[in-house]
C-alpha cells in the first residue's frame, strides 16, 4: 500500500497521544496544577494532530461528518467516533484534575479504557481487510496498542513499564514481519486465482490495462525493495525499542536522555509504520503481477 | 437504525437534446454513429443500431470520438510557414490568402508541366473525389496510400477473383464452421470482424489464426499457428499440395466457376507459350470430353477435360488445372519440405489441411433458394463449403504478398468455397473481374486532364507507364518493369524519388492526411532530412510543400503551407460505390458525413477547398461555361456531380422523385434523405442473388439497375492468371516493350501465372546470421495509427509501446525485467524497452504501431511517454533494399504490386541496461506547436451536471 | 446503510465471455464516455496531455498469458469492473454510508452526496474495482449503468449496460442471476462461468466465461488426410474417375 504522509503520521501521532492518555487516566505520572495541564495538553494535542492529519487523506472532507454514523459495521466510523469521545471524556477529566485540582480516578479508567479502545478500533481499520493478508491477523491490533501504550509510557515517563513494553514490541513486531512475509501466499489468493486461470497453467501478466498511471497502482500496488526493506526494519526496531530500552537501562536517565529516547522512538515509529504501509501487499496486486 | 435504507435515485436522466446521426472517421471502418448533442455540443457518442457497418457496436476509438472532436490539437486557421522546415514555426493566414498561395504555385504548373504537381492523399476516404480533381488538373502524379497500405491484398484479390478479403468482401460470419484468420490485428473492417468472430463463437465454430503473434483476434483463436513471418505463400501451398492430393478439391466449382479447364498454350519458346488458346471471336477453349474436341468455355453442355496434353489447331496445349495439379503435387510443396522454413510441424500442417477438407466436403452445407446463372441454367439449391478465410496486411506488407494472397485465394477456390454459403464472398460493387477495371492513365497535357483515371489494373506491359526510353513516367514508378500492377501507386517512393530527382524533379508537394515525416514512411529520420534538404543555393529540393490535416501533426511542420481541415463531426463526406464502398454482402450500402456541429475555427472541410481551389484554377470540370465555380461547396458536389449518366457519388434517393436506387438524376433532397435515414443508404439483396454473384444472372441484372455496372458482366475466375503470363513472356524475349536487362530475372520470377512462394527479398540481400530476427508492428485496436494519441482517453491505454520479446530470444539474450534492448537493421539502431511475450514464433519480436511521437506534436507536452518511451520501428526500415551484388539498391518492395515489405524486416538485438533518462533512441528536437498545448487537468462532462 | 442487504430481488451483473473478448478495449471507452456524463462527478482526467497522464476508469482490460510446462503459450484478454458481490467487503467498511448496495438489484453503489473519500472501500476490495478520482476526491465504480438499465428516456433495447451495448464481440452478458432461466444463468450452467477469488469470500455476481480448450495447446490433432497416391499419375486417375461421375 501506498505508505501516505499523513496516514502514517495519523497513526503514529494520535497513538501516541492516545498512549500518553491511557497513562494520564491512570493517573501516571503523579502530578497536578501546570504539570498535569501540560501532560494533558501533550496527549489531547498529539492525538488531535493525529485526527486532522487523517483528515488530509480525505477526499471529500466536507463530507467527514456523516463517517460518526456507521459505527454498527465500519471499523472507520467506529474509530472517529471512539477517538471524539476519548477526546471528551479526558478532557473532562484533565480539566477536572489540573484546574479543578479534583482528578476522578474512575473518571481516568474510565478515559484509559477508551483511549485504548480507541487504538484498537484504528488498528482494525487495518487488521479487518482480508484483501491485505500482512495485516489480516490479530497481531495488527496487538502491536498497534503495544506501539500506542509503549510511546505513552515514555511519554509519561513510567520507565519500567515502557521498558516492558518495548521488549513485547521487539518480540511481536519481529514475528509479525516474518508471518507477514509469507501472508500473500498463505492467504490462497494468488494470480491464478485472481483470474481464474489456473488450469490454463502459469499465469503472468502481459499487459497492464493503461500504460499510464492509476489510482489502483498509486495506492495498492507500492513496491519496496527487500533489501532495502530488510535494513529498514532492523533500523526501525533499534530506534523504536532497542536505543531506548537500552538508554533506559544503561544511563541515567535525565530530561536530555528523553529527549533522545523520545527522538529515536518517533523516528522508529515512523519507520515501522511506513513499513506497515509500504510492505503491505494488496491482493489487487496480482492482477498487475505486481508485488 | 438497522434497517437497510437507500438513497432515491434517479435511473432515468435525460441523456440529450438531440441525436444527430452520422458516420465515424476514427478509422476506416465507417461505422454508424449516433451523436448525443448536449447545448449544441457533442456530448457522447455512440453505435447506431440500424447501420449495416456495426449494427449499433462500436469500438474504443468510435467512443472516444468525443475527445477526438475536443483535442486541443485541433488546427484553427490557415498558415504559412515561417520558420525552417520541421521547426513548426507557422504564421496564421485567411484562407484568402491560402488560396493566393495555392494557385500562385498550381496554376504556372498546370500552364507548363501538371506532373510537376504531386498530388498524393492519405488516410483519405474520398479518393473518387481527389482523384477526380487530380485528373482534372492533369497531372498523373496522383495516388492515395493504398501502395504502401495494402495493394498486395486488393491486386492479388482482384487479379485472381476480382475482389479480395478487406473492403471487397468478408466471410459468410453466420454460416462458416471453420475459420482461418492469416494476418490480421485489426483491419479495416473492424467492427464487422469482431462481430463476425463473436457470431463465429457462438454458433460454435473453429477459428484457426494464422500469426507470429498471439494477441486479439489469434488469442480466442481455436488453434494458433506461430507460422514465421513471410512464410504464409508457402504453408498455403503445402496445404494445397495436401488437398490435391488427397483429391480433396472441389471438381465441379472449378469447372463451372473457374478458368481452370481453359486450354494452355504449351509450345515451348513461343510467344503464346502459357496463354489462353482462342478461337477466332477470341473465346478461351476448353476440350469437351463429350465431342472430343476443343469449344468455348462457355458452351452450354461441354463436359471441359481437367488434364490431358492435346492439340488445337497445330497448338499443343493442356487445361490450366493439370499445370495447376502438377506444380503443387511435387515434393517442393509436401509439408516435410516447408516445416522448417514456416516453423510449423508438418503433422500440424496436415491436420489443417485435413480440417479444411473435412468441413468443406463433409459438412457441405445446402440452402433451399433456388438461381440461374449467367447461361441460364437453373439450380434447385445453393451449395455451400462452410470454410472461410480472411488475411490483412500480414501477408501483404511482404516483398512475396501478391503471389501469397493470390495462393490464398487458390486455396479458397480449390475447395469451391468463394462465394458459396458458409464461404467467403464478396461486397457489392464487387465481385468485378479484372476486365471491368480501369487501366492505368498517364498522358499529361499542359493546361489540360489527363487522359483518364490514374490507377487501374494493367493488362499487359502495354499498360505500362513508361516514357519511350523506358524510364518511369510517374513520379513513384508505379507501373514500370520494377513493379508493374501497382494498382495503387507507390505513396512510400514519393518524397524520396522527388528528393532524388528520379525520374525528375517536381515542383510542388501537395498532400492530404498522411503523416509522411513520421510513421506512415519507411525511414522516418531520412525522409524528414529529404523534406528540409536544400540545394548549394538554399533553395529546397523539393521546393513546395502544401498540406491539409485537421490536427498538428509530425508532418504539419515541413509543410509551406497549410489548409486546416475539420474534425469529422463538422463536415460533409460521402462514403461511396464509387470509392472504398461500406457494403456487406447482404446489401448495398453507402453513407455520408454531415456537420452535427459548426467549427468553431477557421477551418475548412479540405474537399470544399479542393473544390474552391479547382474553380479558381478553372479546372474543366469544376467550372461552368462563365467561368463561375461550378459547385458551391463538397456538399453540392455529392449531390449533382455525375461520374457517368445518373450516377454519382450517392446512390441513394436520386432522381426528382428519390426513389432512384443507383440511377437517377442529381436530387436536391438527397443529402436530408440520407440525415433522416440515419446518415446512410442501404438495400438488401434478394436471397436468390446473394450468393454466386460473379455467375448469378439475377445478380447481375441487379447490379446494372443500381448502376454498378452499366451491362451484365459475368466472368470466371482467374485462378490461372494469363495477364501476369504476358509479362514473364516480355522478360523472356517477346514483344515491343521488354524489361531492361537488370530486371529480366526478377520479371520471370516473380510474375508466375500460378502462385509461387519466394523468399521475402531482404533476407535474401542481408547475411541472416547478422539480422537473424523477425521485426514486426501491430496495430493496437484502440489507437488509430498517429493520430489516437492526442486523445486524453486513449493515449492512456496506449501511451508506450515496449519491444516484446519471445521467450526464446528472451532467454537466450538473458533479458530480465526492465532492460532495454539494442535493436539493429541493416538501416540503423534504436534502443527500447522491452517486455517478455510467450506466445510468439520463437524468432519474432515486435511493437505497437505509432505511438512513439515526436516532441512537441499533437498538442501533448514535450514530457509526454509517447515521444519518451514511445517508439517507431520505421526508423529500421528502409523504402530501399540494402545493396545488391551490383551495386543497385531497389525498392523495398513487392515486385509485382510495389507494396511496402514493412515486415520483411530483418534485426538483431542486443541486451542494455534501462537508459537513466529512460528515453528512447533516436529522438528529435522537439517541433513548435502552432496551436499550444493541452490543458492540465480535465473532467469532460462537467458542464453538463 | 453500509449494512448489506440480507438479500436482493434481482442480482444484476455481467457475464464476460474470456473466449470471445479480443481486448479491443472497447468497453473501457463507452463506459468511460457514458459515466463520465452520467452518474455523478465526470470520471477526470489528470494530466490529460502531459507526461504523466491519470484518469479514473470504471473498467479495464487487462491481457495475461497462460503457460503449461512443455506447451505453446496462451494469451487472454481481461476486461474487469465491479463484480456486484454478494458479499460485498466494500459496503460494510465504508463509514458515512455512502457505500451500499441495492436490494431491489443487488447493484453496489456509491452516494456521492455522502462519500467523504477516505478509500477505505477501494482498500476492501480485491479487485481493483473501486477508484478515487482525483479531481472530485469521491469514489467511482460501476454503477452497472444503473442510468441506462432502467432508463425510460431510452428505447427499450437500450436499456443495458453502456459497455455490454458497445461491445463489438459480443463478449459481455447483462442479466439477472436470480432467475435460473436468464441469458446470463444459462451462460454460466452451460459454460461453467466462475468466480475471481472465491477464497476472498466476496461471492461475486459477475461470473467469467473460461476459454475454450486450445487445439495447439492441449488438443488433438486431425488425421492427415488420405492421398490418392503418392504419384501424379495417381492423382490424374482420380481426376479422371471424379470427372465421369459429374
Ligand atoms: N512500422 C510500420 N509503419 C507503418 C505501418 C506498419 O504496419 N508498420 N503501416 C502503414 C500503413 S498500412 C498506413 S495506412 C500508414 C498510415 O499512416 P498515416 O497515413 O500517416 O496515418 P495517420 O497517422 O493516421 O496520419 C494521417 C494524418 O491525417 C491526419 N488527419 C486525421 N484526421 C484528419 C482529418 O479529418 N482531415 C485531415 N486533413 N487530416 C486528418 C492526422 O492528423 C495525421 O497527420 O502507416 C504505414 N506505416
Ligand atoms: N485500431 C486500428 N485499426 C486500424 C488501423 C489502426 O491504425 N488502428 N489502421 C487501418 C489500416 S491503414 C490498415 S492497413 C489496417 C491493417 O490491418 P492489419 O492488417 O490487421 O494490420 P497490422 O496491424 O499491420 O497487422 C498485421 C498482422 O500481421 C501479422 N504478421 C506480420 N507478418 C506476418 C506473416 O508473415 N504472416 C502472418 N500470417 N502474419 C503476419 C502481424 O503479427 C499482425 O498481427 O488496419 C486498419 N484498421
Ligand atoms: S471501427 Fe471504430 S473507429 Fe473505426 S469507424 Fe468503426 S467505430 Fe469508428
Ligand atoms: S469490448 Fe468486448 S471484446 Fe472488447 S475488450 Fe471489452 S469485453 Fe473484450
Ligand atoms: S467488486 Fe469490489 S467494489 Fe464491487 S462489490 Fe465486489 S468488493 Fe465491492
Ligand atoms: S471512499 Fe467514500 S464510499 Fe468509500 S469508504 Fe470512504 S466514504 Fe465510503
Ligand atoms: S456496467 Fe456500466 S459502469 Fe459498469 S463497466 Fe459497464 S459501462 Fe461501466
Ligand atoms: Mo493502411
Amino acid at each position: 500500500m501506498h505508505p501516505a504522509p499523513s496516514v502514517i503520521i495519523f497513526s503514529t501521532i494520535s497513538g501516541l497521544g492516545f498512549g500518553l492518555m491511557l497513562f494520564l487516566g491512570l493517573g501516571l505520572p503523579d502530578v497536578s496544577g501546570w504539570v498535569a495541564a501540560t501532560f494533558a495538553t501533550v496527549a489531547l494535542g498529539l492525538a488531535t494532530i493525529g485526527l486532522l492529519a487523517s483528515t488530509f487523506h480525505l477526499g471529500n472532507p466536507k463530507n467527514a461528518i456523516y463517517a460518526f454514523s456507521q459505527w454498527q459495521t465500519s471499523w472507520l466510523s467506529r474509530e472517529g467516533i471512539m477517538a471524539v469521545l476519548t477526546l471528551a471524556v479526558f478532557f473532562i477529566y484533565a480539566a477536572l484534575w489540573a484546574f479543578m485540582d479534583n482528578r476522578i480516578p474512575m473518571l481516568g479508567y474510565l478515559a484509559s479504557a477508551m483511549a485504548m479502545v480507541t487504538v484498537f478500533t484504528t488498528s482494525m481499520i487495518y487488521a479487518q481487510l482480508k484483501t491485505v493478508p500482512r495485516w489480516n491477523t490479530a497481531v495488527t491490533p496487538l502491536l498497534f496498542l503495544l506501539y500506542a501504550s509503549a510511546g505513552g509510557a515514555l511519554l509519561s515517563n513510567q520507565m519500567t513499564v515502557a521498558l516492558v513494553l518495548l521488549g513485547l514490541i521487539i518480540a511481536f513486531q519481529a514475528m509479525a514481519w516474518l508471518q507477514g512475509d509469507t501472508a500473500l501466499e498463505r492467504s490462497g489468493s494468488s494470480i491464478e486465482s485472481a483470474t481464474g486461470l489456473g488450469d490454463l497453467g502459469k499465469v503472468r501478466l502481459l499487459e497492464k490495462p493503461h500504460s499510464g498511471e492509476n489510482y489502483l497502482l498509486k495506492e495498492m500496488v507500492y513496491v519496496v525493495g527487500r533489501k532495502h526493506a530488510a535494513k529498514l526494519r532492523v533500523l526501525a526496531l533499534v530506534l523504536v525499542a532497542l536505543l531506548p530500552a537500552l538508554l533506559i537501562l544503561l544511563t541515567d536517565v535525565n530530561h536530555v536522555i528523553v529527549a533522545i529516547i523520545m527522538l529515536s522512538h518517533i523516528i522508529g515509529l515512523f519507520a515501522q509504520r511506513w513499513l506497515f504501509f509500504a510492505q503491505a501487499e494488496h491482493v489487487v496486486g496480482l492482477y498487475y503481477d505486481a508485488r | 437504525m438497522t434497517k437497510h435504507h437507500q438513497p432515491k435515485l434517479d435511473t432515468s436522466p435525460v441523456v440529450s437534446d438531440e441525436i444527430r446521426r452520422t458516420t465515424c472517421y476514427m478509422c476506416a471502418c465507417r461505422c454508424g454513429i449516433n451523436v448525443h448533442m448536449k447545448d449544441s455540443k457533442v456530448k457522447y457518442i455512440e453505435g447506431n443500431r440500424d447501420h449495416p457497418v456495426n449494427k449499433g457496436v462500436l469500438c474504443a476509438k468510435g467512443s472516444a470520438g468525443v475527445m477526438q472532436h475536443y483535442a486541443p490539437s485541433r488546427l484553427r486557421n490557415p498558415m504559412k510557414r515561417v520558420g525552417e522546415r520541421g521547426e513548426g514555426k507557422f504564421e496564421d493566414i485567411s484562407w484568402e490568402e491560402a488560396f493566393d498561395i495555392a494557385v500562385g504555385l498550381l496554376k504556372p504548373i498546370r500552364e507548363k508541366d501538371p506532373k510537376k504537381l504531386a498530388f498524393f492523399t492519405g488516410r483519405d476516404q474520398s479518393q473518387s473525389m481527389t482523384g477526380w480533381w487530380a485528373q482534372n488538373y492533369g497531372t498523373l502524379n496522383y495516388a492515395a496510400h493504398g501502395g504502401f497500405c495494402s495493394v498486395n491484398m486488393a491486386a492479388g484479390g482482384i487479379y485472381t477473383m476480382g475482389g479480395a478479403f478487406w473492403e471487397f468482401g468478408a466471410p459468410d460470419w453466420d454460416r462458416a464452421k471453420l475459420f482461418m484468420i492469416f494476418g490480421v490485428a485489426e483491419d479495416h473492417d473492424s467492427n464487422p470482424i469482431k462481430m463476425g468472430l463473436g457470431k463465429l463463437k457462438a454458433n460454435g465454430a473453429k477459428i484457426i489464426g494464422v500469426n507470429p503473434i498471439r494477441s486479439g483476434y489469434n488469442a480466442i483463436a481455436d488453434e494458433w499457428v506461430g507460422i514465421t513471418p513471410g512464410t504464409d505463400g508457402l504453408f498455403i501451398l503445402s496445404l494445397i499440395h495436401e488437398l490435391l492430393k488427397a483429391g480433396k478439391v472441389d471438381l465441379n466449382y472449378l469447372i463451372r466457376y473457374t478458368n481452370m479447364p481453359f486450354l494452355v498454350n504449351q509450345v515451348e519458346g513461343s510467344d503464346q507459350f502459357g496463354l489462353f488458346v482462342r478461337d477466332s471471336d477470341s473465346n478461351q477453349l476448353v476440350w469437351d470430353r463429350a465431342s472430343n474436341k476443343a469449344v468455348p468455355y462457355e458452351t452450354k453442355g461441354a463436359k471441359p477435360a481437367m488434364s490431358g496434353m492435346v492439340e488445337v489447331d497445330g497448338v499443343q496445349c493442356r487445361p490450366a488445372f493439370e499445370l495447376l495439379a502438377e506444380k503443387y503435387l511435387t515434393d517442393e510443396y509436401t509439408p516435410e519440405a516447408v516445416e522448417e522454413r514456416v516453423g510449423i510441424p508438418a503433422a500440424r500442417i496436415r491436420s489443417i489441411a485435413a480440417d479444411i477438407a473435412r468441413v468443406a466436403f463433409d459438412e457441405e452445407i445446402t440452402l433451399d433458394i433456388p438461381w440461374t446463372d449467367w447461361k441460364g441454367e437453373k439450380h434447385e439449391k445453393m451449395t455451400g463449403r462452410p470454410v472461410a478465410m480472411h488475411a490483412m496486411r500480414g501477408i501483404s506488407a511482404h516483398s512475396n504478398g501478391f503471389q501469397t494472397a493470390r495462393a490464398l485465394h487458390v486455396l479458397q477456390i480449390l475447395v469451391g468455397s468463394v462465394e458459396v454459403p458458409g464461404g467467403f464472398r464478396f461486397k457489392p460493387p464487387y465481385p468485378k473481374s479484372v476486365e471491368d477495371h480501369p487501366k492505368p492513365h498517364h498522358t499529361v497535357t499542359p493546361g489540360a486532364p489527363l487522359n483518364g483515371p490514374h490507377l487501374g489494373y494493367p493488362r499487359g506491359p502495354e499498360d505500362l507507364c513508361l516514357e519511350e526510353d523506358g524510364s518511369a513516367k510517374r513520379i513513384d514508378k508505379a507501373f514500370t518493369w520494377e513493379n508493374p500492377l501497382s494498382a495503387h501507386g507507390m505513396m512510400h517512393m514519393v518524397i524520396s524519388n522527388a528528393h532524388a530527382g528520379d525520374p525528375y524533379k517536381i515542383d510542388t508537394l501537395f498532400m492530404y492526411m498522411a503523416n509522411m515525416s513520421w510513421n506512415s514512411s519507411m525511414n522516418t529520420s531520412q525522409v524528414m532530412d529529404m523534406l528540409r534538404d536544400k540545394d548549394e543555393d538554399g533553395n529546397h529540393v523539393i521546393p513546395n510543400i502544401i498540406y491539409s490535416d485537421a490536427y498538428s501533426s509530425e508532418m504539419v511542420a515541413f509543410a509551406d503551407l497549410i489548409l486546416p481541415d475539420t474534425t469529422y463531426l463538422e463536415r460533409h463526406d460521402c462514403i461511396s460505390l464509387l470509392d472504398r464502398p461500406i457494403c456487406e454482402a447482404d446489401g448495398l450500402a453507402d453513407s455520408i458525413r454531415w456537420p452535427v456541429v459548426e467549427p468553431d475555427r477557421d477551418v475548412r472541410g479540405f474537399q470544399s477547398v479542393l473544390i474552391e481551389l479547382g474553380a479558381r484554377l478553372g479546372l474543366p470540370a469544376m467550372v461552368n461555361e462563365d467561368g463561375t465555380a461550378k459547385f458551391k461547396d463538397y456538399a453540392d458536389y455529392i449531390v449533382n456531380h455525375e461520374r457517368r449518366p445518373g450516377v454519382g457519388p450517392l446512390a441513394g434517393w436520386r432522381g426528382k422523385d428519390g426513389e432512384g436506387k443507383g440511377r437517377g438524376e442529381p436530387n436536391p433532397e438527397q443529402l436530408n434523405k440520407y440525415i433522416e435515414n440515419g446518415g446512410f443508404w442501404h438495400e438488401d439483396i434478394e436471397p436468390t442473388n446473394a450468393f454466386y454473384k460473379p455467375w448469378n444472372k439475377g445478380y447481375q441484372e441487379w447490379a446494372v439497375e443500381r448502376g454498378i455496372f452499366d451491362k451484365e458482366s459475368p466472368y470466371v475466375f482467374t485462378v490461372y492468371q494469363e495477364i501476369i503470363q504476358k509479362f514473364r513472356l516480355a522478360a523472356e524475349g517477346h514483344g515491343d516493350i521488354q524489361p531492361p536487362e537488370h530486371l529480366r530475372e526478377q520479371v520471370k520470377m516473380a510474375m508466375d501465372p500460378l502462385p509461387i512462394w519466394y523468399e521475402p527479398f531482404e533476407q535474401t540481400l542481408i547475411n541472416k546470421d547478422e539480422y537473424p530476427i523477425h521485426a514486426l508492428t501491430q496495430r493496437p485496436m484502440a489507437m488509430y495509427h498517429s493520430w489516437g494519441t492526442q486523445n486524453a482517453w486513449l493515449r492512456q491505454i496506449h501511451g508506450r509501446n515496449p519491444l516484446f520479446i519471445s521467450g526464446e530470444l528472451w532467454a537466450e539474450h538473458g533479458f530480465s525485467e526492465g532492460d532495454w534492448a539494442q535493436v539493429t537493421s541493416p538501416n540503423g539502431t534504436i534502443t527500447v524497452p522491452v517486455v517478455l511475450m510467450e506466445a510468439l514464433n520463437a524468432k519474432t519480436i515486435w511493437t505497437w504501431n505509432a505511438i512513439g511521437k515526436r516532441k512537441g506534436a499533437w498538442a501533448l507536452q514535450e514530457d509526454a511517454p509517447e515521444t519518451k518511451e514511445g517508439f517507431l520501428l520505421n526508423y529500421l526500415i528502409s523504402e530501399l533494399l540494402p545493396a545488391k551484388k551490383d551495386g543497385q539498391r531497389w525498392s523495398n518492395s513487392d515486385p509485382v504490386t510495389g507494396q511496402a515489405a514493412w515486415f520483411d524486416l530483418r534485426v538483431n538485438i542486443k541486451r542494455v541496461d534501462a537508459p537513466a533518462d529512460l528515453q528512447t533512441n533516436p529522438t528529435f528536437a522537439a517541433q513548435e506547436s502552432p496551436v499550444g498545448k493541452g490543458p492540465k487537468d480535465i473532467a469532460f462532462g462537467e458542464e453538463w451536471k | 446503510m453500509t449494512q448489506l442487504p440480507t438479500s436482493t430481488e434481482k442480482k444484476l451483473g455481467l457475464v464476460i465471455d474470456l473466449d470471445t473478448c479480443v481486448g479491443c478495449h472497447a468497453c473501457v471507452i463507452s463506459c468511460k464516455g457514458w459515466n463520465t456524463n452520467e452518474y455523478g462527478a465526470p470520471l477526470s482526467d489528470m494530466d490529460a496531455y502531459g507526461g504523466d497522464p491519470s484518469g479514473t476508469f470504471l473498467n479495464r482490460v487487462h491481457t495475461f498469458e497462460a503457460k503449461q510446462e512443455g506447451c505453446a503459450s496462451q494469451t487472454i484478454h481481461f476486461p474487469k469492473s465491479c463484480l456486484h458481490c454478494e458479499d460485498a467487503p466494500c459496503v460494510p467498511v465504508c463509514p458515512t454510508g455512502a457505500s451500499y448496495k441495492r436490494e431491489e438489484d443487488g447493484i453496489v453503489l456509491v452516494n456521492e452526496d455522502k462519500c467523504m473519500g477516505c478509500g477505505l472501500c477501494a482498500w476492501a476490495c480485491p479487485y481493483g474495482a473501486r477508484e478515487l478520482d482525483e479531481m472530485a476526491g469521491v469514489m467511482k465504480k460501476c454503477t452497472l449503468c444503473v442510468d441506462r438499465i432502467y432508463n425510460e428516456n431510452l428505447p427499450e433495447e437500450d436499456r443495458i449496460p453502456s459497455c455490454v451495448r458497445t461491445c463489438p464481440a459480443g463478449a459481455r452478458h447483462f442479466g439477472d442471476f436470480a432467475d435460473p432461466e436468464s441469458n446470463v444463468s444459462k451462460l454460466v450452467a452451460e459454460r461453467g462461468g466462475m468466480d475471481l477469488m472465491p477464497e476472498q469470500g466476496t461471492k461475486p455476481v459477475n461470473k467469467y466465461l473460461p476459454p475454450r480448450p486450445k487445439a495447439d495447446v492441449n488438443g488433438t490433432q486431425a488425421p492427415a488426410l488420405e492421398a490418392q497416391s503418392e504419384e501424379i499419375t495417381g492423382f490424374l486417375g482420380w481426376l479422371d474417375r471424379t470427372l465421369e461421375k459429374i
